[in-house]
């Protein structure tokens, strides 16, 4: 136990006595596969597969890793349209979700700000808002279709580059991702202490400067919160919006997967979805904690 | 003409049919070159004094006039030094000095202005640390930046809002003597709002005592006669120091014995009917009408407030 203390292990081991223990559980539930090879009256041979377990489809971890290997092996091949390998679904991914997340940033942060400036406005506009916070995604994207029905940029060739579909994945993405930054920018502004308003108004700062080098500054640390929380937002939404789309993309090809009884992909979808997340929000609080010593 | 002067102004806080009047009746003239300190308890409206003088706020009657010209928002013509240092902690010491003169010397070339927030970083000694941010800082640093940044804007009059009331003993004894360098050096008219009566006196060339709020007003001003430069440690046995102490004092404290005031509170008197057994047990325990009920009376009692 010494030897543990010392050397700082406990951090190590215990991640991964809880893998294993979650390995073990997901073991016990997979249904394992088992062939039986026979030959029929008529002397031809017959293989019968047959998966028994609590859960009678699930892969085992073993068969999860075999299906998933090539794609591991090699992230960026491409065996088709619908199977261009998983890193670049996932960079197709992350370009649809980093467009969405701009756009809620840029129509989110003014309007927090607007949020936290007025009392007259948070109290014309905050119900409104309450009620759409906790739409589902998968809500907003009919409307969106519905919004954008009429919009249609051509490629030259006939072909659409930009349609409805594509305009309601990015308002879908953008309404969804958007609140956690209103909601953090109004919070921010409201928090400004009256005591930096007060150092303006004694230098008469002008209404821009005031924005710009007090209210600004001091709301940035909230923002970068919100921003944070908003980007793991849109990463969830974007499965969804590439679930009812059927775009390429991650959340896509996890759909396509499950249509084509290849329960492994949904697995290693499900862990890549894991990871980029968890990546993109480690990343964010990088840039978040820097502003917050500021 | 006196250049900052206060004409009968009252000031509260309150919606209309609620209000309580935080000063009262206040008259005060400041003249050109004077040091003016008012001494006066805490939550007494020194700081509603000081944003009257200032402008941030304007009185609800009578006049505040600066040069014989109504007050009518801040300026940069009456500097304010805040009680809580009040820095921009995302600017460096030399940046939130920069943003007073950027904005008040716009007509100024830059190398002029950079000249500028030098001199007075290097007037209060902390030409060191002019790259650090407000919270690599002391206490006592901090406010000698909020001092820079005030003078540096080059006011007629320097408002001082208990500058010192935050820091400890040492660092107070330090800045103090700071500031009566910073006076003799640059002649301005400063107004010092404080609670330390040896402060007001070691410093001022005459004390005012505000009365114990609320409807806290001005007593009579006190000339401290005893000459400069005034020694800390000589001070104490100067028959003169005593007397205007013994004076203010006996000011404020008698302000604060008529204050006592009465409290209303509310006070809840526990008084529980028994179970009504004539009744028939309820099916589910909380919605029966049984009992035990218990019936909370409020009770107002005035009360003397300490």
């Amino acid at each position: 136990m010494d030897f543990i203390k010392r050397y700082k292990l406990d951090s190590l081991l215990l991640p991964l006595v809880g893998l294993v223990a979650f390995l073990l559980l997901w073991l016990v539930i997979a249904g394992k596969e088992t062939v039986t090879k026979s030959v029929d009256d008529f002397g031809d041979p017959v293989v019968v597969k047959s998966r028994a377990g609590i859960s009678k489809d699930l892969p085992t971890p073993r068969e999860t890793w075999e299906a998933s290997r090539p794609y591991v092996v090699n992230p960026f091949a491409k065996r088709g349209e619908m199977d261009q390998g998983i890193l670049s679904f996932t960079g197709l991914s992350l370009k649809l979700v980093m467009e969405g997340y701009l756009i809620a940033l840029i129509a989110g942060a003014p309007l927090g700000f607007c949020l936290g400036l007025s009392k007259t406005f948070t109290k014309a506009v905050d119900p409104i808002i309450q009620v759409l916070r906790p739409v589902s995604p998968l809500a907003w994207f009919p409307l969106g279709l519905v919004l954008f029905s009429s919009l249609k940029i051509g490629g030259g060739n006939g072909a659409t580059v930009f349609g409805p579909s594509d305009a309601a994945a990015l308002f879908t993405i953008a309404i969804c991702a958007m609140w956690p930054t209103v909601m953090n920018t109004a919070v921010g502004v409201r928090a400004v202490p009256q005591d930096y308003l007060n150092v303006a108004r004694v230098l008469k700062l002008s209404r821009t400067k005031t924005l710009f080098k007090v209210l600004l500054p001091s709301t940035l640390p909230y923002m970068f919160t919100g921003f944070r929380l908003s980007l793991g937002i849109a990463w969830l939404v974007i499965v969804a919006v590439e679930m009812l789309t059927g775009r390429p993309g991650v959340g896509g090809f996890l759909w396509q997967a499950y249509n084509a009884a290849q329960y492994g992909q949904i697995i290693l979808c499900i862990l890549t979805i894991g990871c980029v997340g968890l990546l993109l929000d480690r990343a964010m609080s990088g840039i978040e904690g820097r502003f917050k010593t500021a | 003409m006196a250049l900052l002067e206060i004409n009968a102004a009252s000031k509260g806080y309150g919606p209309k049919w609620n209000r309580t009047e935080v000063l009262h009746d206040i008259n005060l003239s400041i003249g050109k070159g004077e040091f003016v300190a008012i001494v006066g308890f805490s939550g007494s409206g020194k700081t509603t004094l000081m944003n009257l003088l200032s402008g941030l706020a304007l009185p609800d009657r009578g006049t505040v006039t600066s040069n014989g010209v109504p007050v009518k928002g801040p300026s940069s013509e009456r500097a304010l030094v805040f009680q809580n240092y009040s820095l921009l902690p995302w600017l460096t010491v030399s940046e939130n000095i920069a943003l007073a003169v950027d904005q008040i010397f716009p007509q100024w070339d830059r190398a002029r202005r950079r000249a500028h927030v030098e001199r007075y970083i290097e007037m209060v000694n902390l030409t060191p640390a002019r790259e650090k941010r407000p919270r690599e800082l002391s206490g006592g640093m901090r406010q000698r930046v909020a001092v820079a940044r005030a003078l540096a804007m080059d006011p007629q009059v320097l408002l001082c809002d208990e500058p010192l009331s935050a820091l400890d003993a040492l660092t107070r004894a330090t800045l103090q003597d700071e500031i009566t360098r910073i006076r003799r050096e640059d002649e301005k008219t400063i107004v010092l709002i404080t609670n330390d009566p040896d402060e007001a006196i070691l410093l001022a060339d005459r004390v005012i005592p505000l009365t114990a709020g609320p409807r806290a007003t001005l007593g009579t001003s006190i000339p401290v006669t005893i000459p400069r430069p005034r020694d800390r440690k000589t001070l104490a046995d100067e028959p003169e120091f005593l007397r205007i102490r013994q004076e203010l004092v006996e000011t404020l404290l008698a302000s604060k014995r008529q204050q006592q005031a009465t409290v209303e509170r509310k006070f809840v008197l526990p008084d529980i009917m028994p179970e009504d057994l004539s009744r028939r047990r309820p099916v589910l325990p909380w919605f029966g009408k049984r009992g035990p009920i218990r019936r909370s009376e409020i009770q107002s009692v005035e009360v003397e407030a300490k």
